[in-house]
């Protein structure tokens, strides 16, 4: 959920209180907002993964579009490091540079070595599927005020526009 | 309670029945692979009507997956929790899918296929967690039917696969193979002869990790161990398979080792502590889970070491499924409290012995 105030960042504090009508409210904010309300929040990351996530950051140098968020779920990285979980496959994408060097401490390597796989070619029926997700990926750009992106979503659906 | 357990192929229950490898050590092997469908958020992120395209995509491409055949769909989302937690003790669905993980309430599209020892997790932590299940210690015929399935699916719906990181999960800890194979091993003599703790640190040293019955963030109870591969990317199926086979015939073989020597050096004593713990199972009115667990772990090495003839490992197995409280509630049709429980479980347990009625050599 993005921040009540800055409407940029995902909030990490949940403020239930009374306003000033005696009305009991609640916002949420991001963390710098919090702190601009003079709330501390821990900036260390709730999950194991996302604390070794955290330290992998610090060292490398940021890799472009590693900062905002997936075009696709619209995750960010502090979603991951709070959960340890990624939103989606396109992840993996956008936050590729961080996650290979993860991978890597994780695993003992970032390569595939296993059953290799070819997806099977989409039918025309799954073409209403298709505009379906595109739909949905249109509302989270929406949401994320992602607009440069909403509109080429948009072209692709007129597309596919029966 | 709304479940009819006898409507699913084997019970959901033929991977108890002693019939493998090694199966007075080894209860079962477990093999499972995350997989996730292209073109939609994790199931975790997603909105309500995307997890039920989900379902509904799984659920067109099993009617046509002949290893599925005869597979039932069970909405775990539609469930009571009693029901839920039934499936769960049963070890057919994840506490995850369940919603008996308060960080997890159950999900809209939360299903489960359930097929003969072969289960389709839909919308649990990834979108499909496939798995099959196969008593005693059989690591290649588990991997076999697993993987037929997977091929059935991924031929049929889209998976999300990257080049370089293989099958992507949601959690990167399952990316690549996504596959976590497991071997469920009673480490009793190990236990008791204290060589417990270099065994588990030399499991780590090998790439191997251990939990316990209930897999992860489980305990250890009953001396009973869930050992399986830590890591998922940078080997084959086939490398880590083999990796967890050599190290598992090396502990098997170290916890024979290991009753040999109670035997020898402390036979009189063992022998005790194994016949009081079949006496109490015998005779008691009362049995909360976890004393139940204990005693039938001791019970169960008396039945390895031929302490106690008469007995089948198959009854001690069947006995730590159907003695946990959901399913007592269910053969009972009732819900149990505790105290009622206990009592219930003490008579399930007692009757089942007695049935068998064991000897004392």
């Amino acid at each position: 959920m993005l921040c009540d105030y800055c409407k940029e960042n995902d909030s990490v504090v949940t403020l239930t209180r009374p306003n000033k009508a005696g009305e009991v409210k609640t916002e949420h904010l991001c963390e710098k907002c919090a702190a601009a309300h003079g709330i501390v929040t821990e900036s260390a990351s709730k999950h194991p993964l996302g604390a070794l996530m955290f330290e992998v950051q610090k060292q490398l140098p940021p890799s472009p579009g590693e900062s905002g968020r997936c075009p696709f779920c619209a995750a960010t990285l502090r979603d991951f490091k709070a959960s340890g979980r990624l939103g989606c496959a396109r992840c993996y994408g956008t936050f590729e540079g961080s996650l290979r060097d993860l991978l890597r401490r994780v695993h003992g390597s970032s390569k595939h070595l296993g059953k290799r796989y070819v997806a099977p070619e989409p039918q025309p029926i799954e073409q209403a599927s298709v505009r379906i997700e595109l739909l949905d990926r249109l509302k989270r750009a929406v949401d994320a005020e992602q607009f440069e992106l909403a509109a080429k979503l948009r072209d692709q659906i007129r597309v596919l526009e029966p | 309670m709304t479940i009819d357990l006898s409507l699913l192929p084997d019970g959901g229950v033929s991977w108890l029945d002693a019939s493998g490898d090694h199966s007075g050590i080894v209860l079962s092997t477990r093999i499972r692979l995350a997989r996730n469908l292209e073109g939609f958020a994790f199931a975790e992120r997603a909105r309500d009507g995307e997890r039920l395209r989900i379902l509904s995509a799984v659920r067109e491409a099993v009617s046509a997956a002949p290893s599925l055949q005869q597979s039932l769909l069970l909405r775990v989302d539609s469930l009571a929790a009693e029901d839920r937690l039934l499936l769960h003790e049963r070890h057919l669905v994840s506490k995850e899918l369940a919603g008996l993980d308060p960080k997890h309430p159950v999900r809209s599209g939360a299903a489960v296929f359930l097929g003969d020892g072969m289960g389709v997790m839909i919308n649990e932590e990834d979108h499909l967690r496939l798995q099959a299940l196969r008593s005693g210690f059989d690591l290649a015929e588990a991997y076999a039917a697993v993987d037929r399935v997977d091929t059935e699916l991924g031929s049929r719906i889209p998976y999300a696969y990257h080049r370089e990181f293989g099958f992507l999960t949601s959690c990167p800890t399952n990316v690549g193979t996504g596959m976590r194979a497991s071997v469920l091993i009673h480490l009793p003599g190990l236990v008791l002869t204290k060589e417990i703790q270099k065994v588990l640190a030399g499991l780590q040293q090998m790439g191997l990790t251990y939990r316990g019955l209930y897999g992860e963030g489980s305990e250890v109870v009953g001396n009973f161990f869930q050992v399986s591969n830590q890591t998922t990317l940078g080997r084959s199926e086939e490398e880590l398979l083999e990796q967890l086979t050599y190290v598992l015939r090396t502990v098997i073989e170290r916890e024979e080792e290991a009753r040999r020597v109670l035997l020898r050096d402390a036979g009189y004593i063992i022998e005790d502590k194994l016949w009081r713990s079949y006496g109490v199972l015998c005779h008691a009115r009362s049995l909360s889970f976890d004393e139940a667990m204990n005693h039938l772990n001791n019970v169960r090495l008396a039945v390895g070491l031929k302490l106690i003839a008469g007995l089948s490992v198959y009854t001690l197995n069947k006995l730590l499924i159907f003695s946990q409280a959901a399913h007592l509630g269910y053969s009972e049709g009732r819900s149990l409290d505790d105290s009622d429980a206990n009592r219930v479980r003490a008579r399930y347990v007692r009757q089942a012995l007695t049935a068998e009625a064991g000897s004392d050599g």
